[in-house]
């Protein structure tokens, strides 16, 4: 049994300990926003918060989990900034299929609350591990600087 | 013109024409085309000619609820091009619809209902603009003469508004909900009678969409992505996230070698693993394998990451025997055996003047050989199905491309009439030719029959999909010019090797068939007074499958870095040299040049229109400042290209740094597809393929050895970053004329790029790369 927090909600699992976090939060929990993409890091289709640093968790045990609070896509319409994001995300219709999206998304929502008003290198930096097949990242890019400014305005 | 053809054209052939004797696989079948031996009167083209052609009732396409909402059917497969989006605004502004009381429904796979829907070749626009206004239309005026009946007043009084229908002269309205039951009891118009609005009056067509372009106080509505907020909030459902509570989880492995087969399994181990079910081996059917699954031996389990580790734990011995000369392929001892095939010559496909005069006479004679390896689509979303049996009839829920040979796969796979078989069409997290084959979608056919019909999820794993993609196809191109004194192109000789797609569902035909030639091969639109084309033999050693814009990639990556090479021999400027290449604007009948495929679409409303190609070649070089001076180590590179009915000119400027590195800092893309339905979709495409183009020129390769895949995953198959992106991406839409032929969109953009950045690198470095990827290539 493994005990986690997602979104704010508890959920006793009956998996084995090193089961990743994404199979657990898919396949065990029905959560889908997360998404599996590579399975090795590589991708970051399969990112989640974990007290609020952005994890691929396609490579992470349920066990280096438990106790710590899981964030997924599901849960940012209720954040601050993964708000903005999103809102970013849509003003400047930033998806194509929008498979990487949720993963870009919690990536993206990370940087912001590290760096509120982070530049093209920082951007490059943080979003370099999710990759996009569709050939987003110039729109996410943009899309980041202007969530930024959205969060500089309510300031 | 009245002959038969000879080369191979694939074909979606309803069953009732399947020809004994050719290969038959599922209901995708490779025929030839025995209704081309008609005369030219009697040819069909565009949407006309795709199997189950269009449909245009409104009956089929759109609902108007008593509350006034407006449901829009959208029977194209949605995998970021915004066909749901863009599909239905069409649809909208055509019928008078409010957009925010507008929703879309996916449609599953019926043909015969909707029409084609094969989601690929660039066509649901091109084929559907005209049908899906002609529907709506029609419903239009079935609301307007309702209102005209319970007014009692005469049809031509009575105007639909936006949600409304006008009483004109008395001012009174009456909402499309209040409207909808008697309008839905009325006969459908006759398609003559219909009156479409004009292009002043539309409110979405042509219009940008998003609120970013709302700024400025604009007052004019504007459709956003339907599919947005969904995606931005993780709700949008794709191929995996179709839940059922008894539902199984498979993951196959499969022959690592094209063709081959299982000779034994151990299971035992497998079967230790907590959550795993069941063991159990599926049948492929050989070669040519079409979209039938490749075969070898599933693990189910109670989660997907039971099945992975059941799958590890599997040890499986492989016959090789069945797959013959396959267990030998080599891809880099290919490549050396196709450019020696390439130094002799091939199947001629063009001749025009004299070649070998032109080349005996040339003051200079230019030699060139490209390569492009395989590549695999890769799209984000890795191919997954789910299938189940209810009460004896099949259900499906897939990202695929194509539904009606999803259904018809799984139908004959089952042993099920067609009719019981349900393909629900998810999101696809990507396509790019990928997903419109359903192999994987038939593996959980077979699985759900081993399981009485439980619903069972075939999940393929990143390794899965670059290991038994439908690869792109390696191509080898050499080239020959003859320039005179001045520089000028006197003649012109290229010879194109690559395995032929016709390999997937016949005996390997070892040469490009005429879809594939067409693609940029013998459309070459150059004049010049000499030029001999020839197509000597390759064959196939895995399974070879469409990659967005198929073979238009090494065509295009060829021609338009030789022409640079050219011009850079003539001492000339490459813009100018490509201009000159070209000619003066003029159209080329395709029938002229022997072109005989034209992407499908009639030649008269659809010719090789040189104009164009140099409209998008000016457009792209001036916005970026072509000439201008740049830095040591940094300069701009050009390249242009014809497909899908569209027209594409790429400008890049690239700086690459001594250790290697490469940086793109601006792409500016000119593109003509004639008219834009959504132009900020139209630009995404663009820009979209833009970035996948660098990858394909920096770093994309799959290569083999004995027959296996050498690649695992995206550290080995690499695909663009946002690093690679360019720092500044601009696109400029050009001749939005409703007179135009409409083109395609999701490919056009992609075949120019690889050569631009090349010609960039040249550019910047003085350094001619001729072997696709160029990465490692790079470093001073
Ligand atoms: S699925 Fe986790 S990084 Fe790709
Ligand atoms: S939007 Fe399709 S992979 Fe990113």
């Amino acid at each position: 049994m493994v005990t986690l927090t997602i979104n704010g909600q508890e959920h006793e699992l009956d998996v084995p300990d090193q089961m990743p976090l994404l199979w657990a939060i898919r396949d065990v929990v029905q959560l889908t926003g997360t998404k599996f993409g590579c399975g090795m890091s590589l991708c970051g289709a399969c990112t989640v918060h974990l007290d609020g640093e952005a994890i691929r968790s396609c490579v992470t045990p349920v066990s280096q989990a438990e106790g710590k609070s899981v964030t997924t896509i599901e849960a940012m319409s209720d954040d601050e900034v993964g708000r903005r994001v999103q809102q970013a995300w849509l003003d400047l219709g930033v998806a194509q299929c929008g498979y990487c999206q949720g993963g870009q998304i919690m990536s993206a929502t990370a940087l912001l609350k590290e760096h509120e008003t982070p530049d093209d290198e920082q951007i490059m930096d943080a979003m370099g591990g999710n990759l996009c097949r569709c050939g987003t990242y110039n729109r996410i890019r943009q899309a980041i600087h202007r969530a930024a400014e959205q969060g500089e305005d309510q300031a | 013109m009245n002959r038969l053809r000879d080369d191979l054209m694939l074909a979606n052939v309803s069953r009732r024409h399947v020809l004994k004797g050719l290969a038959a696989s599922g209901a995708l079948v490779i025929a030839a085309r025995w209704d081309w031996a008609l005369a030219d009167e009697e040819a069909a083209y565009g949407a006309e000619a795709m199997p189950h052609g269009w449909v245009d009732d409104p009956n089929v396409f759109i609902r108007i609820d008593e509350d006034g909402t407006v449901t829009v059917t959208n029977h194209r497969a949605e995998m970021g091009q915004g066909i749901r989006t863009s599909l239905v605004m069409v649809a909208a502004d055509e019928l008078g619809a409010d957009w925010d009381r507008v929703r879309v429904d996916q449609a599953p796979g019926d043909e015969e209902k909707y029409g084609n829907q094969n989601t690929d070749g660039s066509r649901s626009m091109r084929h559907w603009f005209d049908p899906m206004r002609r529907a709506a239309a029609a419903a239009r005026t079935m609301l307007e003469q309702a209102a005209a009946e319970q007014w009692e007043v005469p049809v031509s009084e009575c105007r639909a508004g936006v949600h409304v229908v006008v009483h004109e002269p008395s001012g009174r309205e009456s909402g499309f909900g209040e409207l909808a039951a008697a309008a839905s009891q009325r006969a459908v118009p006759e398609r003559d009678s219909l009156s479409l609005k004009p292009r002043e009056e539309w409110r979405y067509i042509g219009q940008e969409t998003g609120p970013s372009q709302h700024a400025e106080g604009d007052e004019v509505e504007r459709p956003l992505a339907i599919d947005g907020e969904d995606i931005v909030t993780g709700t949008a459902v794709y191929g995996a996230d179709v839940h059922f509570d008894d539902m199984l989880y498979a993951v196959v492995a499969r022959p690592p070698v094209y063709g081959a087969t299982v000779a034994s399994v151990d299971d035992s181990e497998a079967m230790g693993v907590p959550g795993v079910v069941r063991v159990v081996q599926i049948e492929g059917t050989g070669q040519p394998a079409a979209f039938e699954p490749l075969g070898g031996v599933a693990v189910v389990a109670e989660n997907t990451w039971a099945a992975i580790q059941g799958r590890d734990a599997l040890s499986i011995e492989w016959d090789n025997e069945p797959a013959g000369d396959n267990a030998a392929y080599d891809s880099e001892s290919y490549r050396e055996a196709l450019e020696a095939a390439a130094e002799s010559a091939g199947k001629v496909i063009r001749d025009e003047g004299d070649i070998e005069t032109a080349l005996a006479d040339a003051e200079t004679n230019l030699t060139a050989t490209y390569y492009m390896p395989h590549m695999a689509q890769a799209p984000m979303e890795p191919p997954v199905a789910i299938v189940r049996l209810v009460d004896g009839k099949a259900e499906v829920w897939a990202p695929v491309q194509n539904p009606q040979a999803t259904r018809e796969g799984v139908a004959e796979r089952l042993g099920l009439d067609f009719a019981d078989v349900t393909v629900n069409v998810t999101l696809l997290g990507g396509g790019f030719g990928r997903k419109s084959k359903p192999d994987f979608v038939l593996e959980a056919a077979s699985l759900t029959g081993e399981f009485d019909g439980r619903p069972v999820r075939v999940q393929w794993t990143r390794e899965d999909d670059l290991h038994h993609a439908y690869f792109h196809a390696v191509s080898v191109d050499r080239l020959e010019a003859a320039l005179d004194s001045e520089g000028r192109a006197q003649g012109w000789r290229h010879r194109t090797l690559s395995p032929s797609i016709g390999s997937l569902f016949a005996p390997d035909p070892e040469h490009k068939g005429d879809f594939e030639l067409g693609m940029g091969f013998n459309t070459m639109p150059f004049d010049i007074p000499a030029i001999r084309l020839e197509n000597p033999e390759a064959s196939a050693h895995v399974r070879i499958g469409w990659f967005r814009s198929v073979y238009n990639l090494p065509h295009a990556y060829a021609i338009q870095s030789f022409a640079a090479e050219m011009a850079a021999q003539a001492g000339r400027d490459h813009r100018d040299y490509l201009l000159e290449l070209l000619g003066p604007a003029r159209r080329i009948d395709p029938r002229e040049i022997d072109e005989r495929w034209n992407y499908g679409e009639n030649p008269e409303r659809y010719p090789i229109d040189i104009g164009r190609m140099r409209a998008v070649i000016e457009k792209a070089t001036e916005e970026a400042g072509w000439g201008r001076e740049l830095p040591e180590g940094r300069g701009l590179g050009l390249a242009f290209h014809h497909s899908f009915a569209s027209y594409t000119a790429v400008v890049l400027d690239v700086e690459v740094e001594d250790d290697g590195n490469l940086i793109v800092h601006n792409a500016d893309m000119a593109f003509d597809c004639g008219p834009q339905v959504n132009p900020e979709r139209i630009r995404a495409q663009l820009e979209g393929s833009c970035v996948m183009g660098i990858g394909i020129a920096l770093h994309s390769e799959i290569t083999a050895s004995e027959g296996k895949i050498e690649q695992n995953n995206f550290h080995q198959f690499e695909i663009p970053r946002m690093p690679h992106a360019p720092r500044a991406m601009r696109v400029h839409l050009i001749n939005d004329d409703p007179d135009v032929a409409m083109g395609g969109v999701g490919e056009p953009g992609l075949p120019p790029v690889a050569p631009a950045l090349c010609n960039a690198v040249y550019a910047a470095t003085g350094k001619r790369i001729r072997r696709l990827p160029i990465a490692d290539q790079l470093a001073s």
